[in-house]
C-alpha cells in the first residue's frame, strides 16, 4: 500500500509538475531571448514589444492545444459524421437529418428538452437567489449552504439511489418504502408509479436536477451578494426603501452578471442532461432527452453513427442562441477596458 | 530631468475623435495642471502620456526621445491614480517596492529605499500594514511613495486628491506642494477639477476643452489675459460676469467680461443697472447677485455690504480690467 | 454582514424559512444516510423513515413440532420461542393469531384455545407455549402470526462490505491520482488563458471567446469515440499504452476548460483595471502580473472552479471507463462501487452505503475551500473606503 501511495504521489507531483514547469520554463526563455533590460535603449523596446507580442500565445498555448483535441476535433469529426450512414464510410447528405425530424422519439426528446430548459435554469437561479439572501442574514447561513450544497456532491449513481427512495412505487396494500407514496397512501389515496407518468414524470425527473443544482447556484449567488458594496444597501435604507425593493432594485441589479452566469451555466448543463434520465428511468415512459438519444444511437443496440451523429449537431445548434447571446454579454463587458 | 513635448497629438477611440491637434510643450521641471470640464479628455491625455493608452497620430517626446512605440514601464514615469490603486493584497511596504523588485534590485536595496520613502512621506510605522487598514490620507501617501521610490523623471496625476475630505485635501495639498519643492528636477503632470489646486500649485495651466487645448499660461496670465471666453469662464470663482448688448457694442465687442472684483457703484444710472436679489456675506468678502437686463451678475466687495436686498444699483465696470471678446468668442485686441 | 436587510419582526419566520428549505434539501440523502445503516433486508422492505422509530412488524414464526414435546402433569407441551425462527426478526410481540389473516386477535400474555383443547400462550418476549391433552403427532410445527414492534436497529454492515472489499483502498488512491492534477492542471491552464483573454492585447480575442464560450455547449458523450480512436492511434503510433494516467488528466482538462475559462475571465475582467496599469507601469510583465497581483486576487474564483471540477471528476464514471483501464492499477472509485455492483446484482446497500463513501472525500474540500468564497480581499482597498 504504502508503495502505491508513493507512486500515486509521484505520479500527481509529475502531472501539477509539469504544468506549472510549462508555464514558469516557457516565460522564462521569453524573458532570456528578449531581454528587456537589454544596454541599449532601443534594442530593450524593441525586445518588450516582442515580448508583449508572443507571451499571450504562451499563455494560451496550452487551453487552445486542449481546446482543439478535446472538444473541436470531436466536434468537426462528429459533423463530418452526421452526413454519413451508419458505418461512417458513405455520404448520405441531409438524410439523418431528415431521418431525425420524421422520428417520434426524436420529437418527443426535443420536446422534453425545452420542457426542462424552461423549468430547470429559471427554478435553480430562482432558488438559489432566495437561498442564498436568506441565509446571508443568518449566523448560521454557512451551515445551511453547505447543506443545501451537499446534493452536488454526491454521485449521479448515489443520487438516483436516493430518488428511488421517493419516487418507489409497490402495490396497493404493501408497505410503500418511497417517501411520496407512502405520504399519499397515509392520506388515503392510491400509490401510483410516478416515473411511468407520461409527461408528469419530466417533472419528476427535472426535481432531482434542481436538487443537485440549487446548491451551485446559491453558493455562487451568495459570494457575489457578499460583494455588494455594504453602503449602497445603507443608502437605500435610509432612503426609506423596504426589504423587498431593495432585494429588487438595488441587490438584484449588482449582482445581475453573475445571475446571468450562474443562469447560462445551468442552461448549458441542462442541455447536455443525461445521467438522471439514463440512471432513472433509461429513456423510458416517454422520458427520453437528445443526449440519451444521441448515447442510445451511438453506443446502444441502434448502432448508427450518422444519426447520434445528427443528434449531436443538433444539440449543439440548440444552445447556439444562448450562447451569442451570452457572447454579446461578454463582450459589452470586455469593452469597459 | 525630463522635458515632455506633444506634436499634433490625436486620439480616438473607434470613430469618437478624442483628442484633437494637442500641442504641447512642457518644461523639465515644471509642475503642469491639466483643467477642463469633466470628459474633455484631461485622463485620456494623462494616460497617453503614460503609454497606458497608444496615441492615433502625432509625435510624443519625452526627454528629446521618440516615445510613441515605448511600454509605460520604460518611459520613466510614474502615475498616480484617482483610485490610488494599491495591490489590496501586498503590505504597503510591498506596495512601494513593488517597482523596485520588477527592477531586478537587491532585497537590501529595496529595503532602503523604501524605508528612506516611507520616512520621507510619515508611513514609517505603517509598513507592514494592508491598504485596507489604512485612513484614505495615509492611502494616498503610500500611492504617492509608490511614485517616488522608482526615481521617476515624470510623474502624472489623476485628481489624485478627490477622494479627499476637505480639510485632508488641503493638507494633501501642501504636502504635494512640498514634494514638489524636495523634487525640483522631476516634471509633474496634474489632472484636476479643482480650481484652488490649479492656481496654487501649478507652474502653468492647461485649460482644455472637448480635446482641444484652449490656452496654456502661467495661473496669473489665465487670470488675467483669458485668449477666450470659455477660459475666461473657467479660470476664477465665481465666475467671470459676461454681458452682451449695449454695454459691449459701446466697446465695440460681441461680449464683454467682468470679474465680480471689478465693478464700481455709481450714484447716476449706468448701462448696467439692475435690482440686488440676494447677497451671500462670508466676512472676508460679500457676494452680491443682481439682476439686469443682461442677466444676473454677480458682484464682490471687501467686506459686509450695506445694501439691502431689493435695493437698485447701476453697476460700472472698472474700463482697465474689462475683457472684450468677439463674434468667434475669442479675446479682442486692446 | 448580519442584518444587512433590517426586517426585525421576521426574524423568527425567516430561520423557520430557512429551516424548511434546508428540510427539504436534506430530507432525501437522510434518507439515503439511514438506509446505508439498515439492515439489507430491511431496505427493501420497509420505507426507511420507519427505521427511526419503533414500527409495529407483521411477522410469522413456526413452532417447534412433535420431536421437542415434553410432557407434564399428564398434558403434552411444546416451548420455545416465536424469534428462534429463521425469518423472525426480534422485537416485542404485542398480540398474537394463528390465522394470517388475523395476527392481531389476542393480546400478547393471554391465552387461546384451539382445536383438540389445544391452548396457546404467547408472552411479551415471544416466548410460546403449546399444550395439548393428547400427543402431538406433526413432525412440523403450527404456524403463529404475530404484530411484533421493531425497535430502531442500525448495523454497519454495509459499510463493512464496501469499505473492506478487496481493492477499495487501491481504488481510492487511484481516484486520487485521476483527480487532483485533474483539478490542479485546468486551473491553471484556465487563469492564464483567462488572463490573456481579460487583459492582454492580442488579435482576435473577440473570436477566441466565442469559440471558447462556444464550446461549453459540446456534449461530453459525443466526444468520447472519436477522442478514443484517437488514443489508440496516438498509442499505437507512440508505441505506449492508450490508457494513461495522462491521458485522462488531459481528457478531464480539455473538458474542464470551456467552464473554467468562462467563470475565470468574466472575474478577472472584472478586476480593478487601475490595479493592471499600475503595475504596468510599475514595470511588471505580465507573467509577474499574473502571479502576483491576478493569481492572490482571483482565489475566490479559482477556488469555485476548483470545487466543481474535483466534484465532477470524482464522481465520474464515464471517461474513466473510457480512458483508463479496469485493472486494479488503474479502476477508480466509481469503477470499483460499479463493478461492486454488478458482481452483486444491484443491491441497495451498497449503493447506499458507498455513495456515502464517496461523497466524504469532495464534502471536505468543499467545507476547506469555503471560507475563500467569501473573502472579500478587494473590500476596502480601492477607492478611499
Ligand atoms: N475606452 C474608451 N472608449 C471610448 N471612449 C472613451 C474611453 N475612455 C474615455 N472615453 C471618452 O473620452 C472622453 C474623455 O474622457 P476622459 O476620461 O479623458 O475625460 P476627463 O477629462 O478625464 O473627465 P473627468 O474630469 O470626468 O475625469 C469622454 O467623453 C469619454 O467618454
Ligand atoms: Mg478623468
Amino acid at each position: 500500500m504504502a508503495e502505491q501511495i508513493i507512486y500515486a504521489f509521484f505520479t500527481v507531483i509529475i502531472g501539477v509538475g509539469g504544468c506549472f514547469g510549462y508555464f514558469y520554463g516557457s516565460n522564462w526563455l521569453l524573458d532570456r531571448i528578449f531581454p528587456a533590460n537589454a544596454n541599449n535603449d532601443s534594442s530593450a523596446v524593441r525586445n518588450l514589444k516582442m515580448q508583449s507580442t508572443i507571451r499571450p500565445w504562451l499563455f494560451l498555448g496550452p487551453a487552445l492545444l486542449l481546446l482543439s483535441v478535446y472538444l473541436l476535433f470531436p466536434v468537426i469529426e462528429t459533423f463530418w459524421l452526421s452526413f454519413h450512414d451508419r458505418a461512417g464510410d458513405k455520404f448520405v447528405g441531409l438524410a439523418n437529418y431528415v431521418w431525425a425530424f420524421n422520428d417520434d422519439q426524436f420529437r418527443l426528446s426535443i420536446f422534453n428538452n425545452i420542457l426542462w430548459l424552461a423549468v430547470v435554469p429559471a427554478l435553480c437561479t430562482l432558488m438559489g437567489l432566495v437561498i442564498a439572501v436568506l441565509t446571508d442574514r443568518l449566523w448560521w447561513g454557512n451551515l445551511a449552504k453547505s447543506l443545501i450544497f451537499m446534493p452536488l456532491a454526491i454521485s449521479f449513481v448515489g443520487a438516483s439511489v436516493i430518488w428511488k427512495f421517493v419516487y418507489d412505487y409497490r402495490g396497493e396494500g404493501q408497505d410503500q418504502i418511497g417517501i411520496i407514496n407512502a405520504i399519499v397512501t397515509y392520506f388515503g389515496g392510491s400509490p401510483q408509479v410516478w416515473i411511468a407518468l407520461p409527461f408528469w414524470n419530466n417533472f419528476f425527473l427535472m426535481a432531482i436536477l434542481v436538487w443537485i443544482q440549487t446548491g451551485f447556484a446559491t453558493v455562487i449567488l451568495a459570494a457575489a451578494l457578499r460583494g455588494i458594496p455594504e453602503d449602497t444597501l445603507e443608502a437605500a435604507t435610509i432612503d426609506g426603501a423596504g426589504p423587498f425593493k431593495i432585494f429588487f432594485r438595488i441587490m438584484v441589479p449588482q449582482i445581475y452578471g453573475t445571475i446571468l452566469v450562474v443562469w447560462t451555466t445551468i442552461t448549458v448543463l441542462v442541455l447536455k442532461i443525461f445521467d438522471i434520465v439514463l440512471t432513472m428511468t433509461n429513456s423510458q415512459w416517454d422520458t427520453s432527452v437528445l443526449a440519451n438519444l444521441m448515447f442510445d444511437w451511438m453506443f446502444r443496440g441502434g448502432g448508427d453513427f450518422g444519426r447520434g451523429a445528427a443528434i449531436a449537431i443538433v444539440i449543439m445548434v440548440a444552445v447556439l442562441p444562448i450562447m451569442i447571446w451570452n457572447i454579446r454579454q461578454a463582450n459589452k463587458e470586455q469593452s469597459g477596458h | 530631468m525630463a522635458n515632455i513635448k506633444l506634436t499634433n497629438l490625436n486620439k480616438s477611440y473607434g470613430t469618437v475623435h478624442i483628442l484633437k491637434d494637442v500641442n504641447l510643450d512642457i518644461k523639465s521641471g515644471e509642475f503642469i495642471v491639466f483643467v477642463g470640464p469633466s470628459g474633455c479628455g484631461k485622463s485620456t491625455l494623462l494616460r497617453a502620456i503614460s503609454g497606458l493608452d497608444q496615441v492615433s497620430s502625432g509625435t510624443l517626446e519625452i526627454d528629446d526621445a521618440v516615445v510613441n512605440e515605448v511600454p509605460p514601464s520604460k518611459r520613466g514615469i510614474a502615475m498616480v491614480f484617482q483610485s490610488y490603486a494599491l495591490y489590496p493584497h501586498m503590505s504597503v511596504f510591498e506596495n512601494i517596492g513593488f517597482a523596485l523588485e520588477n527592477q531586478g534590485l537587491s532585497r537590501a536595496d529595496i529595503k532602503t529605499k523604501v524605508e528612506a520613502v516611507g520616512e520621507m512621506l510619515q508611513l514609517t510605522s505603517y509598513l507592514t500594514r494592508l491598504p485596507k487598514a489604512l485612513s484614505g490620507g495615509q492611502r494616498q501617501r503610500v500611492a504617492i511613495g509608490r511614485a517616488i521610490v522608482r526615481g521617476a523623471k515624470v510623474f502624472l496625476f489623476d485628481e489624485p486628491l478627490s477622494n479627499l475630505d476637505a480639510a485632508l485635501r488641503v493638507q494633501m495639498r501642501m504636502e504635494i506642494a512640498k514634494l514638489k519643492r524636495d523634487l525640483p528636477k522631476t516634471t509633474m503632470v496634474y489632472v484636476t477639477h479643482d480650481q484652488v489646486e490649479a492656481m496654487t500649485m501649478a507652474d502653468r495651466i492647461v485649460v482644455l476643452q472637448a480635446g482641444k487645448v484652449m490656452q496654456v499660461g502661467t495661473p496669473m496670465e489665465l487670470y488675467e489675459n483669458p485668449n477666450s471666453v470659455f477660459v475666461a469662464g473657467f479660470i476664477g470663482s465665481p465666475k467671470m460676469n459676461f454681458i452682451t448688448g449695449v454695454p459691449a457694442e459701446k466697446l465695440k465687442a460681441k461680449t464683454i467680461g467682468v470679474r465680480p472684483e471689478h465693478f464700481e457703484f455709481s450714484d447716476t444710472k449706468t448701462d448696467i443697472a439692475g435690482t440686488l436679489d440676494y447677497t451671500e456675506i462670508l466676512g472676508s468678502d460679500s457676494f452680491l447677485y443682481v439682476t439686469t437686463p443682461t442677466g444676473m451678475l454677480t458682484v464682490r466687495q471687501p467686506g459686509r455690504t450695506e445694501f439691502k436686498t431689493g435695493q437698485k444699483l447701476n453697476l460700472k465696470p472698472i474700463a482697465q480690467h474689462v475683457h472684450r471678446f468677439g463674434e468667434n468668442e475669442m479675446r479682442l485686441a486692446n | 454582514m448580519l442584518n444587512r436587510l433590517k426586517l426585525e419582526p421576521s426574524r423568527i419566520l425567516l430561520n423557520l424559512a430557512v429551516i424548511f428549505i434546508i428540510a427539504l434539501w436534506t430530507f432525501p440523502t437522510a434518507g439515503l444516510l439511514i438506509s446505508s445503516l439498515r439492515d439489507k433486508n430491511d431496505i427493501a422492505a420497509s420505507g426507511w423513515w420507519t427505521a427511526l422509530s419503533s414500527a409495529d412488524r407483521k411477522q410469522v414464526g413456526r413452532m417447534k413440532g412433535s420431536a421437542d414435546q415434553v410432557e407434564k402433569d399428564g398434558k403434552f407441551v411444546i416451548f420455545g420461542n416465536l424469534f428462534d425462527g429463521a425469518d423472525a426478526t426480534s422485537g416485542k410481540v404485542s398480540a398474537f393469531g394463528t390465522k394470517v389473516q388475523t395476527p392481531g386477535a389476542n393480546a400478547a400474555g393471554s391465552t387461546v384455545a384451539l382445536d383438540a383443547g389445544q391452548s396457546l400462550t404467547v408472552g411479551v418476549d415471544g416466548s410460546y407455549v403449546l399444550t395439548s391433552p393428547t400427543k402431538f403427532t406433526d413432525e412440523r410445527g403450527g404456524r403463529v402470526f404475530f404484530v411484533s414492534s421493531q425497535p430502531p436497529r442500525f448495523t454497519l454492515d454495509n459499510y463493512q462490505t464496501v469499505l473492506f472489499s478487496e481493492g477499495i483502498g487501491r481504488s481510492f488512491i487511484n481516484s486520487l491520482t485521476v483527480t487532483i492534477p485533474a483539478t490542479i492542471i485546468p486551473i491553471l491552464i484556465a487563469a492564464f488563458a483567462a488572463y490573456a483573454l481579460a487583459w492582454m492585447k492580442l488579435p482576435f480575442r473577440g473570436l477566441l471567446i466565442a469559440i471558447i464560450v462556444g464550446l461549453l455547449v459540446v456534449p461530453l458523450q459525443m466526444s468520447l469515440i472519436p477522442l478514443l480512436k484517437l488514443y489508440n492511434a496516438a498509442g499505437y503510433f507512440m508505441g505506449v499504452p492508450s490508457k494513461t494516467y495522462l491521458g485522462i488528466w488531459l481528457a478531464h482538462t480539455g473538458f474542464g476548460l470551456p467552464f473554467a475559462i468562462y467563470l475565470l475571465r468574466s472575474y478577472i475582467a472584472g478586476l480593478p483595471k487601475d490595479l493592471i496599469e499600475s503595475a504596468q507601469i510599475d514595470g511588471a510583465n505580465d507573467f509577474k502580473i499574473f502571479r502576483r497581483i491576478v493569481l492572490p486576487l482571483c482565489f475566490p474564483a479559482l477556488a469555485s472552479f476548483a470545487i466543481f471540477q474535483f466534484l465532477w471528476v470524482w464522481n465520474d464514471l464515464l471517461v474513466a471507463i473510457v480512458f483508463l483501464g479496469s485493472g486494479p492499477d488503474q479502476l477508480v472509485l466509481t469503477g470499483k462501487l460499479n463493478a461492486l455492483l454488478g458482481s452483486r446484482g444491484g443491491n441497495w446497500e451498497i449503493l447506499t452505503a458507498s455513495a456515502f463513501v464517496t461523497i466524504i472525500v469532495p464534502l471536505t474540500v468543499f467545507f476547506s475551500l469555503q471560507r475563500y468564497f467569501v473573502r472579500g480581499l478587494l473590500a476596502g482597498s480601492v477607492k478611499g473606503g
